[in-house]
């Protein structure tokens, strides 16, 4: 664990590789961070315990639409540098394969407009820092008639998964890399959350969600909050883990972030981990 | 008014150089990247930080670096008595802003972050003395926790200087006093001076001694905000479960 301007210690091995959150200082390396230091071979950085959104190839992403710009739109995904996807990397209506003309260009609106929720992954990073993104896949696209959360990015760890389907609750969940939540009911026939390129008339005419439905998508909801004030580690397993202790002890929905029921979990938790460590 | 008794006491019970109680709490509000709030006696401030992200207008960007911003406002109730002030636009409001904007952009590692702007945003809630260098240590604990990489850590401390004696974090009772006050921020490790701000007519060796008496202040003051955030680091890496050697 280091502070600003400490000292790492470099003394056991011969000749370092300065990391992340790291500087060289008359030949010491001085911490930049505070965090932990992570050592890999003679790599030494320091990773921060919250940080703001740096993007990495692959990474599942939730973002808000702030602009129609030409060939392009440009999204709010709370990362450090410009955001944008390309008219190309996006799935047409139809699902037609053709090269994108200017009438598409004209269009762009009728597919994506500003403030519309999408989910998509990171393409690729440029060299200027900024960040391009594509949607070309079912699963990514517009999202409609769900919840969004916003948590420190630290709290969600990359995975195998970022769809998840919660059966036992009947939610999809999407796990955003940037620290945005969505949570929505499944619906029956649509694996991810109901996709959207191809007919984005029918997500908005889709019926309400039903009244247990919304309760699941509330209670889920009120999960990962309660994960992030604890600021514990979001994915598809502690939230689960959140639920079941929440049946056991019978509380409701809108009781999970009293004082009483996150007493109740830090309890839990703390008993799961002397099991473990035991 | 008799500012230092014989005995060597000041008005508020301290010796000339004591600092007041600190006290300070990292990571006060969920949605801002970085915040923190600093007392140090009865003075206190909020600070939030936002970003590093994509600068509002491409005219101010820089292409090689990462530019600061900051908002400085203080609460009508701060003082001892309730005054309306013009608001923003003051100029005593303008110069704070900017002494706090140049010492962060000393301290963050700004050219990490090109074509970028960093928000600050400090709220005073109760002035009473020192205010400016409180300002910096919350900005500094805001900075720290949103995980922006510094240079260094800064602190910074007040000295002023009544009745032939150096005192040390002032209070507003003592800034009455109309003497010579120095403000000092610095890199505690480094030992680098980033300000240096005196109001007042001083000769030379008095300011000498005053400067070294900052010096002092500044890094019992540093000691206390490494403390403070290694505290919060720890908190927060048991509950995660990461592992601390």
């Amino acid at each position: 664990m280091v502070c600003v301007g400490d000292r790492i210690d470099t003394d056991m091995q011969e000749g370092f590789l300065r990391g992340h959150g790291t500087q060289v200082l008359d030949g010491q390396l001085v911490a930049t961070e505070c965090g932990l230091v992570e050592r890999v071979n003679k790599l030494v950085s320091v990773r921060p315990l919250r940080q703001r959104y740096s993007a990495a190839l692959g990474d599942i992403v939730i973002g808000r639409v702030t602009e129609v710009a030409g060939k392009r739109w440009r999204l709010d995904i709370g990362a450090r540098q410009e955001v944008s996807l390309q008219l190309s990397s996006v799935d047409l209506p139809g699902g037609a394969q053709r090269r994108r003309t200017a009438e598409d260009e004209i269009k762009m609106r009728t597919i994506f407009k500003e403030g519309d929720l999408l989910s998509a992954e990171v393409q690729s990073l440029h060299a200027d820092g900024s960040i391009a993104l594509h949607t070309r896949s079912a699963k990514y696209g517009k999202l409609t008639g769900g919840d969004l959360l916003y948590v420190p990015a630290a709290l969600v760890k990359r995975q195998k998964h970022h769809f998840t389907n919660l059966t036992t609750m009947g939610i999809t969940m999407i796990l955003g890399c940037n620290g945005m939540v969505w949570l929505a009911p499944t619906h029956e026939g649509s694996s991810a959350a109901a996709s959207s390129t191809s007919a984005p008339e029918q997500t908005a005419a889709k019926a309400p969600a039903s009244a247990a439905e919304r309760e699941a998508v509330s209670k889920a909801a009120n999960a990962v909050r309660l994960l992030a004030s604890l600021s514990m580690n979001i994915s598809p397993a502690s939230l689960l883990n959140v639920c079941k202790v929440c049946a056991e002890r019978g509380v409701q929905a809108k009781d999970m972030l009293t004082a009483s029921f996150i007493g109740a979990m830090l309890e839990e938790e703390s008993q799961q981990r002397l099991q473990t460590s035991l | 008014m008799e500012f230092v008794t014989p005995e060597g006491l000041r008005r508020d019970g301290r010796r000339p150089k004591e600092l007041r109680q600190l006290k300070c709490e990292v990571g006060v509000f969920p949605h801002a990247d970085g915040s923190a709030t600093f007392n140090i006696g009865n003075t206190q401030v909020i600070a939030t930080v936002f970003g590093p992200r994509v600068a509002d207008s491409r005219g101010e960007s820089s292409t090689d670096r990462a530019i600061v911003k900051c908002a400085y406002s203080e609460s009508h109730f701060a003082a001892g008595s309730r005054r309306q002030r013009k608001g923003r636009g003051d100029r005593r409001t303008a110069e704070l802003a900017s002494t706090v904007r140049k010492a962060l952009e000393e301290t963050i590692l700004v050219e990490l972050f090109p074509k970028a702007q960093i928000d600050l945003g400090i709220q005073v809630l109760q002035a009473d003395g020192s205010v400016l260098a409180a300002c910096i240590n919350a900005a500094m604990l805001a900075v720290a926790d949103a995980g922006i990489p510094m240079r260094d850590m800064i602190a910074a401390t007040t000295v002023g200087y009544l009745e032939s004696t150096p005192l040390l974090d002032i209070n507003h009772t003592e800034r009455t006093g109309n003497g010579p006050e120095l403000l000092l921020a610095l890199h505690v490790n480094q030992d680098k001076a980033i300000i240096i701000t005196e109001e007042g007519a001083v000769n030379p060796e008095t300011l000498e001694g005053m400067a070294e008496l900052a010096e002092q202040g500044c890094k019992a003051v540093g000691k206390f905000l490494r403390q403070s955030l290694l505290e919060h680091i720890q908190r927060h890496a048991t509950v995660r479960g990461l592992t601390v050697k």
